[in-house]
C-alpha cells in the first residue's frame, strides 16, 4: 500500500502540463449579460439579422429558466453577470496564411503539441483552431473545398452560408433546450462548422482544438456538422486550458445532423484544467451535445475521453429518427482529486429497427466523484429497437465515489434491451500476477487501467488513441498498488 | 379542499374520536407525521422517486378510514378461498385494517414469543414497542409513510426473544371488504427478532369485492445479531384497488433477511423495500415478481443501504407485463464509505407480452467505498423465438409453447420462496393467472 500512496501523491502533485497563459492583447467587451451585450456580440461578428433575432429569442427564454439542480455535482453558484461573454485576440487584419498569424498564438499551439504547420504536412489533419472564441487559422480548406466540403469557423459559415446555418441551427438542440444550451444560444462566440455534401466521404479527419485563454471568459462555442445523403465524416475535438484560480465556465453546444445513409463519428479528448489538489479552480464543463439521425440507415457515433475539468456535465446523445439508424456512445471518464463528472448519454429510439450501443468506463481516484447517467428511451413506433449498455466503474482509493443512474423507458414490446453495470477495484491478484512477471506496480496498474478502457480507446482515431492513453497516464497511471 | 387537507381533517376527526389513545410517545410521533405529511403533500411526477408513478387517483379520492366491521357470512372457510387453503400456522386476520379475532387462529408458540395485534400490544406492552415503532421507517421524505404513521392504529406485532425459533410461519392476512364509500386502511406491522431468533412471516393482501379502496401499509422489521427473518408479501387485491406499501428492515450483525414480494393485483401498486445493513456480515436477499395485465400499474422501489463492511445483498426482480399494463422498477444500492468488502448484485428482468405494455427500469448504484464488488443488470425483451421454435418443433402448439415459457420465466422466482405452502399455492395460482399465450402479432 505504501507504494500506492506514494504514487498517488506523485501523481496528484504533478503540475498541470498545459498550464500557461499566452500574453496576448485580447479585445473584450464589458462583463455581464444583457440585450445590449448580445447586440454587441452580434454586431462585432457582422451577423445577419436572423442570427441576432435567434440570440435574443434565446436570451429572453434563458431569463425564464432556472439552473438545473438534479445532477450529482456540487459547485458554488455561478454569477452570470461576472463573466466576459466575448473575447477575441486583437489582430490588425485577417490572416491569409499561417505566416500572418500572431507568433504568440502559434507558440501556444506548439506547447500544446499541435504545431499547425507541421500537422499540415505530416498528419493530414485539417485543424480549425479556436483560440478564445475566434477561429484563427483554418488549414486544408482549399483541399476540402475541391470536394465541396465546407469546413470553417461558425462565424464564417454564418456570413458565407447563411442558408445552411439557418436551416440546421437549433434543429437538434433548440434554443430552448436547457439552461446552459440556451445561454450558449444567446451568447455563443464561435465554433466550427462542417458540411459534407451528398455522397462525399471526407478524406481526412476534421479536427478542432479549443482553448480557453483570457481569464474569466466563458467560452461558448457552437459546433454544427451536417452530413448529407451518403456522406461520411470523422471529427476530432481536443481541449486544453491553462491554469486559472477561479473557475471558468464552458457551455458549448454541438449539433450533428445525419441524413440518409450518412455517418458521423465525433471524437473528443477533453483535458481541461481540473483544478488543483484542493479542488480550487478548474473548468466547469457544461456541454450539450446531440446528434440527430434524420435519415434512414444513418449512424452517429460519439467517443469521448474525459480526463479534465473540475466539473463535467455532458450527455452526448443520439436521436434515432430514421429507420435502421444506429447510435453509439463510447466513453472513458476519469475523475481525480476533487473532480466531479456527471456524464452519460441519451438514446432516443424513434424509427424502426434502430440500434444503440453504450459502453462507458468510469475511473475515480482521490476524492473524485464519477456518475454515469443515461437514458434509453424506446418510443412506441420504434419496432425491433435494440440497445446494449455496459457501464463499468473502477475505484482507486477509498475516498472517491462511483455512481450509476441508468433510466430505461420502453414503450414498444418488440424491442430488446440489456443493461449491465459493474463496480470494482483493481484486483490484488491482477497486480500480483504482473509483479510476478517482473512488471513494476505502476506499470501493472497502467496496463490494467488501459485494458479496462481498451473497448473505448479502440473506437478513437489513431492520433487520438495515442494521446488518450498518454492522458490517462498523466491523470492516473500507477495510482494503486 | 385539496387532497392533503382531506387526510388531515380525517386525522383531526379520528383524533377526537379516539382522544388520547395510545401512549404519549406515539401521539407525538403521529402529530409529527401528520405535520410532515402536510408539508410534503402527495408526490407528483416531478419527484424523482415518483417519476413514473402518478398517484393522482389516490390523491383525488376522499378515502375514509375503514372500520373493522364484520362482513356478513365471512367465515374462516370463506377466507381460505382467497388465501392458500389450510396452512398449519398462526393466522392473524385484519379486516379493513382492524384485527378480527373471530377469523384469526393463534397456535401455541414458544415461551416469550408474542404474536398479537398492534392495537393490543399498544395497551399491553407499550414499552416493548417504544424503541422500534416508527423509529425505522422514516417519514421525513415519504408522504405515504408519514400518512401511515399519522394513522397508526392496528396491524400485527411479532416479538421473538433471544434464540427462539419459530418452526411455523406466521400468516398475516389483510382483507379489504369495500362497503359503499371508498375506504382506506393503514396497516402497521412491527416484527422484532432478537439475537439468534428465527421466523418466517407472510403478509397477504386480499380483497372481497371489486370496489376501489386504498391500502397504505408499513412494515418494520428489526433483526438482532444473527437473527434469520424471511418475509413474504403477497399482494393479490382486486384490480380496482390502490396499494402502497413500505417494508423497512434494520439488520444487525450477521443477520440474514430475505424479502419475497409478489404483486399480482391492484390498479396502482407501489412497493418500497428499504434495507439498512447496519452491522458487519449482514446477508440479505430481495426477490420480487410482478405480473401486470389490463391497465395495472405496478411500481417496485428497493433501496439497499450498505452502511457497514462485509455485507452482501442479492436482489432479483422479474416482471411479466401484458395488456396495457405499466411496470416500474427502481433499485438503488448505496455502499457507504466504510462498507468495504461489500458484495452486491442486482438483476431486473422484464418480459413484455403485448404492444401496449410499458416498462421503466432504473437500477442505480451509488458507491463510495473502493474495495467492493457491485453489479447490476437489467433486461427488457420478449419470448425467445428460438425457444419457441424448439418447443414447436417438438409438437407443442404455439400458444402452449408461449404459456410454458412465460410460466418458466415467472416460476424461477416462485421457486425461491422458502415457505412451502405459499410456494405451492403460488405455483397453482400462476397457472391460472399468467396471461395465456395469446398472440398479438406474428413473429413475437
Amino acid at each position: 500500500m505504501s507504494t500506492s500512496t506514494k504514487t498517488i501523491q506523485d501523481l496528484t502533485e504533478q503540475e498541470y502540463k498545459y498550464g500557461f497563459v499566452t500574453d496576448i492583447e485580447a479585445e473584450t467587451i464589458p462583463r455581464g449579460l444583457n440585450e445590449e451585450i448580445i447586440h454587441l456580440i452580434s454586431e462585432k461578428k457582422h451577423e445577419p439579422e436572423f442570427m441576432l433575432e435567434w440570440r435574443l429569442k434565446a436570451y429572453r427564454h434563458w431569463l425564464t429558466m432556472k439552473e438545473p439542480t438534479w445532477h450529482n455535482v456540487h459547485y458554488p453558484p455561478i454569477d452570470y453577470q461576472a463573466i466576459f461573454y466575448y473575447s477575441a485576440p486583437k489582430m490588425k487584419k485577417a490572416p491569409k496564411s499561417l505566416e500572418e498569424v500572431d507568433p504568440e498564438l502559434l507558440k501556444t499551439y506548439e506547447k500544446l503539441g499541435i504545431p499547425l504547420a507541421e500537422q499540415k504536412l505530416l498528419a493530414g489533419v485539417a485543424v480549425d483552431a479556436v483560440f478564445d472564441s475566434v477561429s484563427v487559422a483554418t488549414t486544408f480548406k482549399e483541399k476540402l473545398a475541391e470536394l465541396g466540403i465546407i469546413f470553417c469557423s461558425f462565424s464564417e459559415a454564418v456570413l458565407n452560408h447563411p442558408e445552411l446555418v439557418r436551416k440546421y441551427l437549433g434543429s437538434v438542440v433548440p434554443y430552448s433546450d436547457n439552461f446552459f444550451a440556451t445561454l450558449n444560444s444567446a451568447v455563443f462566440s464561435d465554433g466550427s462548422f462542417a458540411y459534407i455534401p451528398k455522397g462525399v466521404r471526407c478524406p481526412m479527419e476534421l479536427s478542432t482544438y479549443f482553448r480557453i485563454n483570457a481569464a474569466e471568459t466563458g467560452q461558448f462555442e457552437r459546433t454544427l456538422i451536417i452530413a448529407e445523403e451518403g456522406a461520411s465524416v470523422s471529427y476530432l475535438e481536443g481541449c486544453t486550458a491553462p491554469i486559472r484560480d477561479t473557475n471558468q465556465l464552458h457551455a458549448a453546444v454541438v449539433e450533428l445532423v445525419a441524413l440518409n445513409n450518412a455517418t458521423i463519428k465525433y471524437s473528443t479528448v477533453q483535458n481541461w484544467y481540473p483544478g488543483d489538489r484542493e479542488g480550487k479552480g478548474g473548468i466547469y464543463n457544461f456541454v450539450t451535445k446531440r446528434g440527430r439521425c434524420l435519415g434512414v440507415n444513418s449512424k452517429i457515433s460519439w467517443t469521448q475521453v474525459e480526463t479534465g475539468s473540475a466539473i463535467t456535465w455532458k450527455y452526448p446523445s443520439c436521436i434515432l429518427q430514421g429507420d435502421n439508424s444506429v447510435g453509439e456512445f463510447y466513453s472513458v471518464a476519469v475523475t481525480n482529486n476533487y473532480q466531479q463528472a456527471d456524464t452519460g448519454t441519451k438514446m432516443i429510439h424513434i424509427g424502426k429497427n434502430t440500434r444503440s450501443t453504450i459502453v462507458t468506463k468510469g475511473i475515480s481516484a482521490g476524492h473524485g466523484q464519477n456518475t454515469y447517467r443515461g437514458l434509453v428511451k424506446i418510443l412506441k413506433g420504434a419496432a425491433n429497437a435494440r440497445n446494449y449498455s455496459q457501464c463499468d466503474s473502477l475505484l482507486i482509493g477509498d475516498k472517491c465515489g462511483a455512481h450509476t443512474f441508468p433510466y430505461i423507458e420502453v414503450k414498444n414490446s418488440t424491442s430488446r434491451l440489456e443493461h449491465e453495470a459493474s463496480t470494482s477495484k483493481i484486483g490484488e491478484d491482477q497486480i500480483f500476477y504482473c509483479r510476478q512477471r517482473g512488471i513494476s506496480t505502476e506499470d501493472a496498474v497502467n496496463l490494467i487501467v488501459n485494458g479496462f478502457c481498451k473497448e473505448v480507446f479502440r473506437e478513437l482515431p489513431m492520433e487520438f488513441a495515442v494521446e488518450a492513453q498518454k492522458l490517462l497516464g498523466v491523470s492516473l497511471e500507477g495510482s494503486v498498488g | 379542499m385539496t387532497a392533503t387537507d382531506h387526510f388531515i381533517s380525517e386525522f383531526t376527526r379520528l383524533g377526537r374520536e379516539s382522544a388520547a389513545a395510545g401512549p404519549a410517545w406515539l401521539r407525538l410521533a403521529r402529530e409529527a407525521a401528520v405535520e410532515r405529511f402536510r408539508e410534503l403533500g402527495f408526490p407528483t411526477l416531478d419527484d424523482e422517486e415518483w417519476k413514473y408513478t402518478n398517484v393522482a387517483p389516490i390523491a383525488r379520492t376522499p378515502f375514509r378510514i375503514g372500520n373493522g366491521f364484520a362482513v356478513r357470512g365471512l367465515t374462516v372457510e370463506e377466507l381460505q378461498r382467497v388465501t392458500f387453503g389450510e396452512m398449519d400456522c398462526t393466522h392473524l386476520v385484519f379486516l379493513n385494517g382492524r384485527f378480527a379475532p373471530e377469523l384469526s387462529r393463534l397456535r401455541p408458540v414458544p415461551d416469550g414469543v408474542r404474536i398479537m395485534s398492534l392495537a393490543a400490544a399498544l395497551v399491553e406492552e407499550p414499552d416493548r414497542l417504544e424503541p422500534h415503532l416508527s423509529r425505522h421507517a422514516q417519514f421525513e421524505d415519504h408522504a405515504f409513510v408519514a400518512l401511515n404513521t399519522a394513522f397508526i392504529q392496528d396491524g400485527a406485532f411479532v416479538y421473538l426473544p433471544r434464540r427462539k425459533v419459530l418452526e411455523e410461519p406466521i400468516h398475516l392476512i389483510f382483507v379489504s371488504a369495500p362497503n359503499g364509500s371508498p375506504r382506506v386502511s393503514h396497516p402497521r406491522n412491527l416484527i422484532v427478532a432478537e439475537a439468534g431468533s428465527q421466523a418466517a412471516v407472510v403478509e397477504s393482501y386480499v380483497s372481497l369485492g371489486e370496489a376501489a379502496y386504498f391500502t397504505n401499509a408499513v412494515t418494520e422489521v428489526v433483526a438482532g445479531d444473527g437473527a434469520v427473518v424471511d418475509h413474504c408479501k403477497l399482494q393479490r387485491e382486486s384490480e380496482q384497488a390502490y396499494h402502497v406499501a413500505t417494508l423497512q428492515a434494520h439488520l444487525s450483525r450477521s443477520a440474514h433477511f430475505a424479502s419475497h414480494s409478489v404483486s399480482l393485483g391492484g390498479a396502482l401498486v407501489r412497493n418500497d423495500v428499504n434495507i439498512v445493513l447496519d452491522a458487519e456480515g449482514v446477508d440479505c436477499v430481495l426477490n420480487g415478481l410482478y405480473l401486470a395485465q389490463g391497465s395495472q400499474h405496478i411500481d417496485n422501489h428497493t433501496f439497499i443501504d450498505h452502511a457497514r463492511p462485509h455485507g452482501s445483498s442479492r436482489e432479483f426482480y422479474k416482471g411479466v407485463l401484458s395488456g396495457r399494463s405499466h411496470g416500474v422498477f427502481n433499485g438503488k444500492i448505496r455502499v457507504r464509505k466504510d462498507a468495504q468488502k461489500t458484495d452486491a448484485k442486482q438483476t431486473n428482468k422484464n418480459l413484455l407480452l403485448s404492444e401496449e405494455a410499458l416498462v421503466d427500469t432504473k437500477p442505480q448504484l451509488e458507491i463510495f467505498a473502493d474495495d467492493v464488488r457491485c453489479t447490476h443488470g437489467a433486461t427488457i425483451g420478449q419470448l425467445d423465438e428460438d425457444a419457441l421454435f424448439y418447443l414447436r418443433s417438438r409438437g407443442l402448439a404455439r400458444e402452449d409453447a408461449r404459456s410454458l415459457l412465460i410460466h418458466a420465466f415467472a416460476s424461477d422466482l416462485i421457486s425461491r420462496i422458502p415457505v412451502v405452502p405459499v410456494r405451492t399455492g403460488l405455483e397453482c395460482l400462476l397457472m391460472t393467472r399468467l396471461p395465456v399465450g395469446i398472440e398479438h402479432r406474428e413473429g413475437i
